[in-house]
């Protein structure tokens, strides 16, 4: 995807920079402009057009399609690089040309056979967002926030407690990994996507699968919107999304219904309509306003082009709510010009919200553990579980792992039968 | 009523909007094979617990894909029925293979033959219905896989040289009927392909490496209305001049096809042309109850969703397009409102949502006699308006019923066995062909609960009578009387 800028003069030195990253951005999201147009149902899959009445013509997106065959693997800072979709590779230079490629995992070949093994390309990326021209940069679109969410806490304990290993120490949390599936492979959402009915004026969708919201997406502009609606189905979408498209077989249409004592008229009946039609907004608007934890966000700016600004979202991490990581384009008034999201699952939810903990308290066990409100087996036992397991030291964790299969035993067995 | 009554009243009425929206073609929403799926439920359905109303039905309007499932239906269950019943079906049987296309009818033998299906009276069926073709040596040429397959199935004893060039053809020297000849001929020599049907020949010039250019001006006079329109495009392509410049005489909803494949550009600049031929074709159509519908309102649905399928191409918008010619050409006083196209209706295109609630208001505001609303009905901007302001118009604004409204529905939805309706009070009818619509009206009452099993039993026995009294329109030469030896 490209973000294009349009015919504004760059302020400036003509280029765009990226800004200070170290402050954070306005938290929030002004949908200022965006209204809600009714919903369109499709088995599980509800999508919510968001309309706009006035367009924004200075900023433009358009797709870049990369063969979707081929893995990405995205530089983003000196000796970190970002891969996205190795499906059980072992990533080495296999082909003559040396450009790089990943085979499909182990293959028995006959040492005399001359051809290559079965492999798919590499394709390297310089940076998450990148100048490609003047007034025009390329970004990953939600490859950008989910780096941001990989990234986070990524460089382990600041201080060496003797509690944490020595890889833990000098590397970090490298490498970090999480899974997401793609739209393709949630069921139903291709036949949505292809028979939804596009508004002459629609900037925007919510997606909601089994009534939750999956994903939201704006864009500047209708013609934008009209070209980018496909790549809905390539995006990514977390592992609830893809359970609750697998659960529930359908949802309910919400169905309009007009008061009958009030039409005494042609006029009435067509005061009804647009009485409805308001209640309509209203409603989705609230869905809207109701953007889970929008307040709580901490967003992080990663480039500025005139006067836009490109940057990612982290939520809060409070893991009884939604939690929703992105990335947001907005004007110097804090409008929004773009938005792409991502659900969390409950389990990364956990992670981001055991690594904030972790980082609050400086990766002190004790500390955490009791802002945690549980003790320092509870903590070790809670870290292995989300798979940070490898960070602590082996001696202590199976000294938390003992004492909890002892309590356990301690504990009178329930009754059988 | 009783509720069997009604509930058998709106079965039959279900099955007749399936049977004539179904081709068990992908549509916009559902796939080839659920709407197989369903269709093929249907059918079982109807034929297991209303036998004599289902043979009826082949009176009716119903495209020839599902008449052909009737005839098959009910000639593998002949058994089942009583002999009164099997004399009306085997009339009724005969008249409808005749109304089908030849190669929709061959193609009932052939399924027949998959069944296995060969009883005397399945024989005499197909021995009639050979036996009263015009040219069978025609057929031989044209239908020549698919006349074998009937000729042995049947045990049909054919005219000598008809039966040598389908099961022999290399042997003579020669074909004393000159279109077997010229068929013979038209292996080795290029001229000779000419003569021959536009679909035969096209497959031999392939063979002897002709130029597609230099073909189709070759068989130009051959071809039929309905391959003259579907070549038109290429033709123009290749600057083949043969093809014509006139728009064929082609039914309305096939024109209207052909004129939403053209390019919007191409649209204004024949604009002149293409509503001349649209309003000729709806002048034909509505024939002599042109302009007695009184004042007329159509609202047509340009939605995205009326683009129809990769194999049903802009289908319902066709439909709607055609209805809009017909109505025009049917009422007195007319207005047509699409949901959001304005300007001339012919650069109509399928885009954005379907929000109808609010233009049938604008149509009904107008007070017509007659309101007529074309649309898959998926009313989804808001979802159910369409719905209620019919109600509210109904109840509060027009208890007298000065204004009746018709839903027209081009497409069949497998999940519920029927088209969908817009409001539960207003008569919705399938629709295939916008020219049958004003007979499918009729029927709509029967859904809607305001007539009776008896009633729709009396309608149904009169559309058999009359079917069945029409003398069979026979085409081209006579049946040649040594074609079929009874």
């Amino acid at each position: 995807m490209t973000a294009v800028g349009g015919d504004r003069p760059d302020t400036g030195r003509g280029l765009p920079e990226p800004v200070d990253t170290t402050g954070a951005g306005p938290a929030g999201l002004d949908l200022t402009g965006l209204v809600a147009g009714p919903a369109q149902v499709w088995g599980a899959v509800r999508l919510q057009p968001l309309l706009r009445t006035a367009p924004i013509a200075d900023l433009r997106l358009h797709a870049r399609l990369y063969d979707p065959d081929e893995v990405s693997v995205v530089k983003v800072g000196p000796r970190t690089a970002y891969v996205a979709y190795v499906p059980h590779a072992f990533v080495a230079s296999w082909t003559t040309d040396a450009t790089p490629a990943a085979t499909y995992g182990t293959q028995l070949r006959d040492p005399e056979a001359t051809g290559q093994p079965r492999g798919i390309g590499l394709h390297f990326r310089r940076r998450m967002a990148r100048r490609d021209d003047k007034r025009r940069l390329r970004f990953l679109p939600l490859h950008l926030a989910l780096e941001g969410y990989l990234a986070l806490q990524f460089g382990g304990p600041a201080i060496a407690w003797e509690e944490w290993t020595r890889q833990a120490v000098t590397r970090g949390l490298s490498p970090r990994a999480e899974a997401a599936y793609t739209g393709v492979g949630i069921p139903g959402l291709a036949d949505a996507l292809r028979i939804f009915e596009i508004h002459p004026e629609q900037c925007g969708m919510l997606l909601y699968v089994a009534d939750a919201l999956a994903a939201a997406f704006v864009v500047p502009h209708p013609d934008d919107y009209r070209a980018l609606h496909p790549t809905l189905l390539q995006d990514l979408y977390g592992e609830l999304v893809h359970q609750y498209a697998h659960l529930y077989p359908a949802v309910p249409e919400f169905q309009t219904t007009l008061d009958d004592a009030r039409v005494h008229t042609v006029a009435d009946l067509r005061a009804e309509l647009d009485r409805s039609r308001t209640a309509w907004s209203e409603l989705d608007l609230l869905l809207v306003d109701g953007f889970p934890g929008a307040t709580q966000l901490s967003s992080e700016p990663v480039y500025r082009m005139g006067r836009y600004t490109l940057s990612r979202f982290l939520p809060a991490f409070t893991p009884d709510t939604e939690n929703h990581i992105g990335e947001s384009i907005t004007d110097e008034g804090g409008r929004l010009a773009y938005l792409k999201t991502f659900r969390l699952s409950a389990a990364q939810t956990r992670r981001g919200h055991l690594l904030g903990q972790l980082a609050a308290y400086d990766w002190n066990l004790d500390a955490t553990a009791e802002a945690l409100g549980t003790d320092r087996p509870g903590l070790v036992l809670r870290l292995d579980r989300s798979g940070f397991g490898h960070l602590l030291r082996p001696d202590i964790l199976d000294a938390c792992r003992n004492q909890a299969r002892r309590l356990r035993r301690g504990r009178p067995r329930p009754p059988v039968g | 009523m009783s509720l069997s009554d009604r509930v058998a009243c709106e079965d039959v009425v279900m099955f007749v909007n399936a049977a004539v929206t179904s081709t068990g073609q992908r549509e916009f929403r559902a796939g080839a094979a659920e709407q197989r799926m369903s269709l093929d439920f249907l059918h079982e359905y109807v034929l297991g617990n209303y036998r004599d109303l289902y043979a009826a039905t082949l009176a009716l309007d119903v495209n020839h894909f599902n008449a052909a499932i009737v005839v098959t239906n009910l000639l593998r269950t002949a058994h089942l029925a009583g002999p009164d019943q099997r004399a009306v079906e085997g009339r009724l049987i005969a008249a409808r293979l005749r109304l089908l296309p030849p190669q929709r009818a061959y193609r009932v033998f052939r399924e027949l033959r998959r069944l296995g299906v060969n009883n005397r009276r399945t024989r005499a069926i197909i021995r009639d219905w050979v036996a009263a073709r015009p040219d069978p040596a025609f057929d031989a040429v044209k239908y020549r896989r698919s006349l074998s397959i009937a000729a042995r199935h049947a045990h049909l004893s054919l005219p000598a040289e008809v039966g040598t060039v389908l099961f022999d053809w290399r042997r003579p020297k020669r074909y004393g009927t000159p279109i077997l000849e010229t068929w013979r001929r038209a292996h080795y020599e290029q001229r000779a392909l000419y003569e021959l049907p536009y679909t035969v020949a096209e497959g031999l010039a392939v063979r002897h490496g002709i130029n597609r250019a230099r073909f189709l001006t070759g068989i130009a006079p051959k071809l039929t209305d309905g391959e003259r329109l579907r070549l038109r495009t290429s033709a123009r392509r290749l600057e083949v001049a043969a093809i014509g410049t006139d728009l064929p005489r082609v039914p309305l909803t096939r024109l209207a096809s052909y004129v939403l494949s053209l390019s919007r550009p191409e649209r204004v600049r024949r604009g002149a042309e293409l509503t001349g031929a649209l309003r000729a074709a709806a002048r034909r159509a509505a024939g002599r109850q042109a302009g007695s519908w009184g004042r007329v309102v159509a609202v047509l649905d340009d939605s995205y969703s009326a683009s129809g399928s990769g194999v049903k191409r802009r289908r319902p918008l066709a439909v709607a397009l055609a209805t809009h010619y017909l109505l025009e050409t049917l009422a007195a006083d007319y207005t047509g409102l699409w949901l959001s196209h304005r300007g001339d209706p012919l650069l109509v295109h399928p885009i954005g949502p379907t929000g109808l609630g609010a233009r049938i208001l604008d149509g009904l505001e107008r007070r017509p006699d007659r309101l007529v609303v074309v649309s898959d009905g998926w009313d989804n901007a808001p979802p159910g308006q369409a719905a209620e302001v019919l109600r509210v118009w109904r109840s509060r604004l027009d208890p007298e019923e000065r204004t009746s409204v018709v839903h027209l529905n081009p497409v069949y939805e497998s999940d519920s066995f029927d088209v969908r309706r817009l409001a539960p009070a207003v008569a919705t009818v399938g629709v295939r062909d916008a020219e049958d619509a004003a007979a499918l009206v009729e029927l709509a009452r029967f859904s809607t609960g305001t007539a009776t099993f008896d009633e729709l039993r009396a309608h149904l026995a009169d559309r058999v009578a009359r079917f069945l009294a029409v003398p069979v329109p026979v085409t081209g030469p006579g049946p040649d009387d040594a074609a079929v030896a009874a």
